[in-house]
């Protein structure tokens, strides 16, 4: 019982940096109306520009590195934040606003194309950024070899709940919430809470939504569609790199070449946007946190009943075939997602 | 039956002449490619440069069997890798474990008469070298079986989602494949393994596939490259060729002209995993170890980017882009090889601005192409020298940054020529006498028209 609830607890933590990363997507095909494979490397991009800006910070300021002092992780996410969002309205500018009018398959293969920039880009070997003792510590860009984000916030848990188990001789288990899971899901509900309201409450959100109906019509009315458009883009951008900022919190240990666990997480999260229907701001939310539960639930259950079963141990290795598999089902069920609307195509 | 039919000329060709133009030609011609490799060219080359050779067969076999969804059928797929891993794991599970049942050896090279690499001194086939054909037969009928499975979801969803299907199959190809149980070294230890034991079958897992036979030579693959060339060619010619062109360019018009959209596009997964799955094989027959990151996101980005730059429909040039980008990666990497051999570089490129020439001499519009050509062998020798003074002077290994310029080349050429390099145009279209330079002035008249309009689309 007290393994379920710890999983269940990270589950919703990563649940809740899904949803971050698939609004990105959700919101990007809404309007431009094609997948941007490079969000999830702009997600990866946001959690390297932390651990770049976190370990300059403290070496330029000479910090404690242990107990870096609280104002150090806002800082760091506004950093990131700001990259992140001037990488993504380049990208928009150069690669994707050219062929605005073109067939969509050459927009996914330029979308690839950026991914695979992005990627490539940050494993350059880098120039020094910060250096101690004349051992370079964080280069730019990221370089080949993994790193480690210092710990920005106190490794405490808040709550503590102890499980005895029924049996002496097995010591006594305890759920923990910890202040990374928590302060997670709290920054994750302010930014979307955030852009709920942006969306649905504001002038500005107002113009996406009349874009995202019609292009064109919205064009007439007099809503200037290239800047809603940037503006959009960027916005995603913001919240990928605060997803990949929040993460670096829970999982410091970062790895290049990046594709190989990180872009996958973000491709995961694009499923939770198809899966809640894409061009959907709440299914977007509603994918995430259901992600989640199922990846995480499929470690579970998969290494505790058939792991034992079968004599092997892949429970775990299996997470990325649960959600992809999730993904095949959904699309073959109902293509729109389960908050979506399906599209009838116009001859 | 109707009027119509009794019009048209009956021009079936009896059952001997399709044989004959379908079988045995093409059949004599791959032979012929294999032959003309392995004899002709791979003495000239030598050791290192023949494995190249074999390697960038397999680049070509994949870009033009990812072509026929990409280029023909407008559909996007990037899990190519996912089909390549199934043939490359079944062929070598086939022909390693074929050998361990049937002569309790599996050592490399003890049942083929192998024609290893320039070692030409034994006769063509051994037992080994058909238990490599049987296995490449199978992995390609499993993977056209798994085409098939990702092709269905192909018939409800539109062109990013499909993508992202195809990109989680082969993610969960991979993965699966790093799960399986280690290999079995023991042909006793093979058969005492139970049933149960073997619905997770012992491919080696995350450490590879190892000690598999190296029948893979310059025969045998670029044999199978001129099959797979030929069989390609024949689909997009085809009637089946023109529904899945008539797909790419409107799905909606398609379906109205009465093109079963579902059959033809299920077909052309089918038949791109099919071939995937032959090229997968014999890789497995080409190094020692095969393991599941051979068969990753990596594998499946260089079949787009070699289709992509190729041309979207164009065989020939997807090949050539295979072709010419597997060798310029060679060049990054270690500049030596190709620095050793810069007298046969600049041969080739004497050779083919000759035969350029001459074609200009005689009025053939293909000299402009064929000087194109002519330039690749000189800008893989100059790529090969700037990469050597680039490391010794900085210190910096080129091959570094070979992604970065592959990925920037992708979006300039999306940015610039959409279609690719070639669009649908074979490369030996661009053949054929110069063209008149004046249009003619007067309109052509109703009948003309009408007469010209049944040859039109047949050739882009």
């Amino acid at each position: 019982m007290a393994d379920f609830l710890q999983i269940l607890i990270t589950a919703i933590a990563v649940g809740s940096l899904y949803a971050l990363i698939a609004l990105g997507y959700t919101m990007v095909y809404g309007i431009l109306k094609f997948i941007n494979f490079a969000h999830s490397d702009i997600f990866v991009l946001g959690a390297w520009t932390s651990l770049t800006a976190s370990v300059c910070v403290i070496t330029w300021l000479k910090l404690d590195t242990q107990q870096p002092p609280l104002w150090l992780a806002p800082v760091v996410l506004l950093c990131a934040m700001v990259v992140c969002g001037g990488v993504a309205f380049l990208v928009e500018r150069l690669a994707y606003k050219p062929l605005r009018k073109s067939a969509r398959l050459n927009v996914l293969i330029t979308a690839i194309g950026v991914s695979l920039l992005l990627q490539n880009v940050g494993q350059l070997p880098g120039f020094t950024a910060a250096e101690k003792d004349g051992r370079s510590l964080a280069t730019v860009p990221f370089g080949p070899s993994p790193s480690r984000m210092p710990s920005l916030l106190p490794d405490t848990s808040l709550i503590s709940v102890p499980f005895p188990s029924g049996d002496p001789t097995i010591p006594a288990a305890s759920v923990q919430v910890n202040l990374v899971d928590v302060f997670i899901f709290v920054s994750a509900m302010v930014l979307m809470f955030g852009l709920q309201h942006l969306v649905y409450r504001t002038k500005l959100g107002a113009a996406m939504r009349a874009v995202s109906f019609n292009t064109e019509t919205a064009s007439l009315m007099g809503v200037p569609v290239d800047r809603v458009m940037s503006f959009t883009f960027v916005t995603g951008a913001v919240l990928a790199a605060a997803a990949g900022f929040l993460y670096a919190l829970k999982y410091p240990g970062l790895n290049q070449p990046a594709h190989e666990i990180w872009v996958l997480l973000g491709l995961k999260a694009f499923v939770a946007a198809v899966v809640g229907g894409i061009g959907n701001v709440r299914g977007a939310v509603l994918g995430g946190f259901l992600i989640a539960l199922i990846e995480f639930m499929g470690m579970y259950l998969f290494s505790k009943y058939l792991d034992p079963l079968m004599g092997t141990n892949m429970g775990t290795n299996l997470r990325d075939v649960y959600v992809f598999s999730v993904l095949i089902v959904v699309l073959l069920v109902k293509p729109s997602g389960l908050l979506g609307t399906p599209v009838r195509e116009k001859v | 039956m109707s009027a119509l039919t009794d019009l048209i000329p009956a021009h079936r060709p009896s059952l001997a002449q399709s044989l004959f133009a379908g079988v045995v030609v093409p059949s004599l011609c791959a032979i012929g490619v294999g032959t003309l490799m392995q004899f002709g060219v791979g003495p000239v080359l030598g050791d290192y440069w023949t494995s190249v050779g074999v390697q960038v067969g397999i680049a070509v076999m994949l870009a033009v069997s990812l072509n026929i969804v990409n280029g023909f059928t407008g559909q996007f797929s990037i899990g190519h890798a996912g089909f390549f891993a199934i043939g490359a794991y079944i062929g070598a599970g086939v022909s390693y474990y074929g050998a361990l049942l049937i002569w309790n050896d599996a050592s490399a090279m003890a049942h083929g008469a192998p024609l290893v690499w320039n070692n030409s001194k034994s006769w063509l086939f051994g037992a080994g070298e058909w238990l490599m054909i049987g296995g490449a037969i199978l992995g390609a009928c499993v993977a056209a079986a798994f085409g098939y499975i990702v092709g269905l979801p192909s018939l409800r969803l539109r062109g990013d989602y499909l993508a992202i299907v195809t990109l989680g199959f082969g993610e969960i190809v991979r993965v699966l494949l790093q799960q399986t149980r280690p290999q079995v070294f023991d042909g006793a230890e093979l058969r005492e393994m139970s049933a149960g034991e073997l619905v997770i079958p012992p491919l080696g897992g995350a450490t590879g596939f190892s000690s598999i036979p190296k029948y893979a030579n310059l025969w045998w693959v670029w044999l199978f490259v001129a099959v797979v060339v030929f069989f390609a060619y024949r689909v997009k010619v085809s009637s089946t060729g023109r529904a899945l062109l008539s797909i790419r360019e409107d799905e909606i018009a398609a379906r109205a002209m009465g093109v079963n959209i579902t059959k033809y596009k299920v077909r052309a997964f089918v038949l791109a995993a099919a071939l995937a799955g032959i090229a997968g094989a014999l890789y497995a027959h080409s190094g020692n170890v095969l393991q599941p990151r051979d068969a990753g996101f990596q594998r499946s980005f260089d079949c787009i980017i070699f289709v992509v730059l190729g041309g979207l429909g164009s065989i020939s040039g997807a090949a050539l882009a295979a072709v010419a980008l597997s060798i310029m990666t060679e060049a990054l990497r270690g500049p030596e090889p190709i620095l050793e051999n810069w007298i046969a570089l600049l041969i080739l490129t004497a050779v083919i601005s000759i035969v350029a020439a001459i074609l200009r001499a005689v009025g053939n519009r293909g000299w402009r192409i064929t000087l194109l050509m002519a330039v690749t062998p000189l800008s893989i020798l100059l790529l090969g020298l700037a990469s050597k003074f680039f490391t010794d002077a900085t210190g910096i290994n080129l091959a570094d940054y070979r992604m970065v310029v592959y990925a920037l080349l992708l979006i300039v050429v999306m940015l610039v020529r959409p279609n690719g390099l070639f669009g649908l145009t074979e490369i030996w279209e661009y053949f054929g006498p110069e063209r008149a330079k004046k249009p003619p002035t007067t309109p052509p008249t109703a009948s003309q028209a009408a007469a010209a309009a049944p040859t039109e689309g047949s050739r882009p």
